[in-house]
Parts: C-alpha cells; sequence; structure tokens
C-alpha cells in the first residue's frame, strides 16, 4: 500500500502515454498522503510540516503497531524469547505490536530515518521510543503527531516529575517510556582489589590513578558531561559556555594521561562484565542487569536523570493503535511488571504499590521508585539551542579522541 | 605482395570488426550502467554534498554553493587520524604480506592434493561476520586472557593491555584483510614454473638468490594485488578502530562516520570522503609507478 513519492513520479514518467489520467490519479490517490506531506517537506525549507500534513489514521482497518525500542528495554521471558506483557496487550486489543529493538543511539537512527521524514515517505513505525533531547528535536522539527490524550485515559498516571518538561509542555507529543540515572557502575571484587575500597561515589574515585586504563565513559554527551559539570561544582541543569569549557578540560585531561580506556554507548557492559574494564560511568538499569557483582551508585556530587520517550513519528498511519500500546503500559501493575524486569525509572503512579505483589524488595529501590530527595541529587542536563548542541557535541568529541 | 596483402584484409574486415565492438559495447552496458548509477552518480552527488554551506540559524542544514574552504577545514581538523590511517594501513599491510607469503608459497608449491581444502581453509573465516570476528578478538585479547598475561610477565607491553591499543587496531586490520593478501599470492605463486626454481638450482644459485632473482620477481603482480587489496580498505576502516582502539586510535574512516552520523555535518564528511579517495588513489599510483609492474598488474 505504501508508494513512494518518487515511485509515483516514475509511474507516471512510464504511463504517460498508455494510461488515462483518470487511472493516474487513482495510482497517485493511494498515496496522496505521501505526495501531499512530500509537497509540505519540500516546499518550506525548514522541515517543519504542518499540521495538516499528518497522514489519515487506518487504525481502525489495520490493527497493527510498528513499534522501535532500545534493546533490552522490555521485560521477556528467557526461556522462550516472548514478551509477556507486549502478548498480553495483543490477545486484549486484538492489535498486532511489531516490536523492534533498532534504536542503538539517538543520533543513528536519527541519520537513518531523517530524510525519510522529511519527505513525509512513511518510515514504518507508530511508536519511537527517543532521549528527552532528540524528542525536542523531533517535535521541533514537526517529526512528531499530538497526541490524543482522551484515548490514554491512563496517562493520568504519569508521575508529577515528569509531568512538565521543557521540551514539550505539557506532554502533548511525547509520553516517558522509561527513565534512568547515569553514574557510577563498578565491578565490586575488583575495584576493591585495586583500591581497597568496597564502594565508588565519587568521580575523584573514578579517576583514581589506580584504576589508569580500566574504566570507561558513555559517549553520550549530555550523561558524560553532567556528571564532570556536577563534580566540578557547577549545574548541569544550568551552567555557562565557561563552565562547559571547563569540564571539556577536566576530561581532556583525563583522557590524555591514559586514564579513560574507551568512550562507548552500549559497549562499556561487555568490557565490565569481562573485567577489562573496573569503573565506568553508566547507566542505572545496565548496571543492575549485570547483578550483584557490579555497584551502581550516584555520584556524590550529582547524576543525570534522563527519559527515553514514546512519540508517534509523523508519517505514522496507526496513531490509535499507537495510543492503545502507551494506554497500556501506562497501566500501574503492567508498567511493574516491566520495571520488575528492566529496572530503570518507572514513569507510572502506582506501580510502587503494584511491585510490593511482585519483588517488595524491588519497590523499594530508589532507582526505580525514586523519592523527592532522591531525584534532588539528580539533574535533567540543560536544555541546549542547535547552535550550542552542536558546538558542545564537537568539543566533546574532540575531547574524547573524534 | 606485402602491399597487397593489407589492402586486401582491410576491405574485407571491418564489417567483422564493427559487429564485434557493438556486441562488445552490448556486453558492457550492464557493467558501465551499474558504474553510472552505482559509482558516478554518488560520487558527484558526494562532490556536490561536500562544496555546500550551513543554512545560516537552521543547524544541520545545507545548502549548495562552492565552498572549497571545507577542504582545508577538513584536513586541518583531521590530518591526524589521515596520518594514523597511513601508518596503520601501513603496518598492517606489511604484516599482512609478511604472514601471507610464506603461506601462499606453502599451499602453491607443497599444498599437493590438499590445494583446495588449504584455500578453503583461508577464506572460510570470511564465511563469518567481519563484525563478529572483530568482536572475537576483544575475547582473544582481553587483559587477563593468556595473551595478554604472557606478554605482561615478559613486561614487553608499554600500556600493560594490548586491548584498546594502537597494536589492537593493527593486529585486527592485519587478520581482517588477511585473506586479500593470500588469494592475489597464491594466484601469482601458483602460475609459476616450478622448473624455473630447479634451474635456478641447477645454476648453483643460492636459494635466497633464487628467491630474490626469480620467485619474488615473478610474484610481485601477486604482491601489488595483495598489498593493495589489503591496504585500501584498511585505510578506510573504521571498525576496527572502534571496537578494538581506544581514544588515541581513532582513524579517518571514524572521522567520517562521526561527522556523518554524530554532526550531521555533511559537506565535512563528504569532504573527507573525497580526500581519502584522491589520497589512496594518489597512493597507489605511486605505488604502481615505483613498482614497476605496470604491464603485470
Amino acid at each position: 500500500m505504501k508508494h513512494s513519492p518518487e515511485m509515483i513520479a516514475a509511474l507516471a514518467g512510464t504511463m504517460r502515454s498508455s494510461v488515462s489520467r483518470r487511472r493516474l490519479l487513482q495510482v497517485a490517490g493511494i498515496s496522496s498522503v505521501a505526495v501531499a506531506a512530500a509537497a509540505c517537506g519540500t516546499g518550506g525549507d525548514d522541515g517543519t510540516a504542518s499540521e495538516g500534513s499528518a497522514p489519515q489514521d487506518v487504525s481502525d482497518t489495520e490493527k497493527t503497531v510498528d513499534w522501535s525500542n532500545w534493546v533490552e528495554y522490555m521485560d521477556i521471558d528467557e526461556d522462550t524469547g516472548a514478551y509477556p506483557t507486549l502478548e498480553r496487550f495483543q490477545e486484549e486489543s486484538g492489535i498486532s505490536v511489531n516490536y523492534t529493538e533498532d534504536v542503538n543511539d539517538n543520533n543513528e537512527f536519527y541519520a537513518k530515518v531523517r530524510t525519510q521524514l522529511e519527505q513525509g515517505q512513511d518510515i514504518d513505525r507508530d511508536i519511537v521510543v527517543l532521549t528527552d533531547w532528540m524528542a525536542a528535536l523531533w517535535i521541533q522539527n514537526g517529526f512528531a503527531q499530538k497526541l490524543d490524550k482522551a484515548s490514554i485515559p491512563n496517562s493520568a498516571n504519569l508521575i508529577p516529575r515528569l509531568q512538565s518538561v521543557s521540551f514539550d509542555e505539557p506532554r502533548d507529543f511525547t509520553l516517558p517510556w522509561q527513565g534512568g540515572f547515569a553514574g557510577l557502575g563498578y565491578n565490586i571484587a575488583r575495584y576493591q582489589e585495586a583500591t581497597g575500597n568496597s564502594e565508588m561515589t565519587s568521580l575523584d574515585q573514578l579517576f583514581d590513578p589506580a584504576l589508569r586504563g580500566r574504566i570507561t565513559l558513555l559517549s553520550e554527551m549530555r550523561d558524560t558531561m553532567g556528571c564532570i559539570i556536577a563534580w566540578q561544582g557547577n549545574d548541569p541543569a544550568n551552567f555557562t559556555q565557561e563552565q562547559f569549557e571547563q569540564a571539556i578540560d577536566a576530561l581532556t585531561e583525563q583522557v590524555q594521561n591514559g586514564q579513560i580506556r574507551q568512550v562507548t554507548g552500549n559497549d562499556y557492559l561487555a568490557a565490565l562484565e569481562s573485567g577489562d574494564v573496573i569503573g565506568v560511568i553508566g547507566w542505572s538499569g545496565d548496571i543492575f542487569a549485570l547483578g550483584e557483582d557490579f555497584g551502581f551508585a550516584l555520584p556524590e556530587s550529582g547524576g543525570t536523570l534522563w527519559t527515553d520517550n514514546m512519540l508517534v513519528p509523523s508519517t505514522s498511519t496507526h496513531k490509535k493503535n499507537a495510543e492503545a500500546v502507551m494506554n497500556f503500559y501506562y497501566d500501574p501493575e503492567v508498567a511493574a511488571e516491566v520495571a520488575a524486569y528492566i529496572n530503570y525509572l518507572c514513569p507510572v503512579e502506582g506501580a510502587q504499590e503494584a511491585m510490593v505483589a511482585i519483588d517488595p524488595e524491588l519497590a523499594e529501590n530508589p532507582y526505580i521508585f525514586p523519592t523527592e530527595e532522591f531525584l534532588n541529587q539528580t539533574s535533567v542536563f540543560m536544555e541546549l539551542t542547535p547552535e550550542q548542541n552542536e558546538q558542545y557535541e564537537r568539543l566533546f568529541q574532540t575531547a574524547i579522541g573524534n | 605482395m606485402a602491399a597487397v596483402l593489407p589492402a586486401s584484409t582491410s576491405t574485407q574486415q571491418p564489417p567483422t570488426v564493427k559487429r564485434r565492438s557493438r556486441t562488445a559495447y552490448f556486453l558492457l552496458a550492464p557493467g558501465m550502467g551499474w558504474l553510472a548509477v552505482f559509482f558516478a552518480v554518488p560520487f558527484i552527488t558526494l562532490f556536490v554534498t561536500s562544496l555546500q554551506v550551513p543554512v545560516p540559524g537552521q543547524s544541520g542544514r545545507y545548502m549548495p554553493a562552492f565552498d572549497l574552504m571545507n577542504y582545508p577545514e577538513a584536513l586541518s581538523a583531521y590530518s591526524e587520524q589521515f596520518i594514523r590511517s597511513f601508518v596503520y594501513a601501513g603496518i598492517a599491510t606489511v604484516l599482512a604480506l609478511i604472514i601471507a607469503y610464506p603461506l601462499a608459497y606453502f599451499i602453491a608449491f607443497r599444498g599437493g592434493q590438499w590445494k583446495g581444502l588449504l584455500l578453503v581453509l583461508v577464506i572460510a573465516p570470511t564465511f563469518a561476520s567481519f563484525l563478529l570476528r572483530t568482536y572475537a578478538w576483544r575475547t582473544i585479547l582481553a587483559d587477563e586472557g593468556p595473551i595478554t598475561s604472557f606478554l605482561n610477565a615478559l613486561s614487553v607491553l608499554p600500556q600493560d593491555r594490548i586491548l584498546n591499543t594502537g597494536i589492537a587496531v593493527i593486529a585486527g586490520l592485519t587478520y581482517n584483510f588477511l585473506p586479500f593478501m593470500i588469494l592475489p599470492l597464491y594466484a601469482a605463486l601458483d602460475r609459476m614454473d616450478p622448473r624455473l626454481i630447479e634451474a635456478s638450482g641447477d645454476l648453483y644459485a643460492h636459494p635466497a638468490t633464487t628467491f630474490r632473482k626469480v620467485v619474488w620477481p615473478l610474484s610481485l603482480p601477486g604482491v601489488v594485488a595483495g598489498t593493495l587489496l589489503t591496504f585500501i580498505p584498511a585505510f578506510g576502516d573504521y571498525i576496527n578502530a572502534q571496537l578494538l582502539g581506544s581514544t588515541g586510535d581513532r582513524m579517518i574512516g571514524n572521522a567520517i562516520q562521526i561527522n556523518f552520523i554524530q554532526f550531521r555535518d555533511y559537506p565535512i564528511a563528504a569532504a573527507l570522503s573525497i580526500m581519502l579517495m584522491a589520497l589512496i588513489l594518489v597512493i597507489v599510483f605511486v605505488y604502481i609507478r615505483r613498482a614497476g609492474t605496470e604491464e603485470l598488474v
């Protein structure tokens, strides 16, 4: 059913002599939506699709939804490889979900679909999960559809802390999937062996010369730089250019003296597990998933809090189905089930109570169900203008050898 | 007589020559079409992109222009990565040659009935994904793995580790492109008449002299082809540096990748790609001239 504008153009070119104009219009009509959207995309060079370009929702006739999410971000039955909550949703709603774990990196994913989004071509996804700043970029560029809260009644369960965010006030386009913290992760036994300490609680300890060449940082600029900015006594949620550059200098020093072995994305987990790496700046849920031999702590100076958000791409034709999925996962019982497996910050109010029945210990875990005071130790990285973002990314990448 | 014959043939030949050439063009068409669509067009697009300038006030958007300054800018920002790529790919190529030559020689002259099997063994690793094979090196070279432990016991490693150092990147490059060195070398050596080696021995040449005066010169086409097939992909590779290297081991491929994906600075990334191609072209040209084997390749 999906015809790209190029294909229509090609069809028009080859058929011009033999096919009536009427027939041609029929062919074009099949994807008039795509053509209209494409016209919109090329007409305005600013890439902002207008409200009217949202494609027609065919959710009622096509009971499917395509969902792109990050790796290991869903409860899974390890024996069968099935996703229990997802299966239940499909049974209850009759909507079949095509769940793909193909978001590995915000920038990479954006690079993959950007051209299509700009031209209004269907990217074949109805829900994508993106980190705050990338979600902000999609909203700015008109690549997200406004959610109909009436069909997501459970969205009222969103925890207060995440109800208003600067990039999407008041959550018109996005709903958090999970949140998490960037902080210190370490191999307990090896850390003790190398330094004599059993707990790592500050960046000073991470940059201890005894760990030279045995630590990694995250290639996600905001997470790594947020921790360093806080370490220097500044506020990651509100800092100056000068303070950012100071943090870059500190990072450069650690890179050049050989302290830092690598700056990676999800890759750091394998190195931490194998023992090649002893300490990391890593993501909370990841480290918990490694088990009891590994510790995670927010640095005393503060860590960063981020959220990965579900949004419906501007080209999706199954928005209503997507909203049904969101509604399902905002049911506290379901949310608790997911949180019990992936151990990230759960954005659903009431899930903590539901968790008591599943695992009372997890219900007390501040990284999954944080209290206000706990959240006060963390900050959401300052919102950057596109120019700042570009400049800071460059400074960061240069500091880490790219 | 001598004057008549060419004249008579020339009156008869043209039609057949013409028909033959038309067939040739016909047969060439798919290849030329392929080149046009998958090389010429993308190349032109890339070149045009490399001259674009940012749209003022709109981060990540570019408009057509003729900004040659993208080139010096890209070069000054990434000269270090260019040089490193040259050095790493160069060392990997030499290592691959040293490893591959005896192996190819053995298969060609001593392989006997096992030749086929041995060649399959050379190619077999490439059946597994490039990425997986590179990941495997992380296990092989792990800090507490046997290789690193052994070398550390001898205290020969400058950083007390192999993984995430330049050594690991070069090792990865050498390993990954080794089959492309072995195969052309084998093809060249296998074509060689073993009686030439016997004859050299009969003329009282020392085995080393035989190698230097007979085997090596005759295998040169294989050496040139093998080194090029190893050097060119190694020069542009970024997987090995990313998975096996550290922050100080990034190559030019990484710079291109980061500019395309992370910064979305398409003009700089395109300028880097074009310069990489130009540089490889120059290196190959000089190399073939120096090797003096234009007629052999």
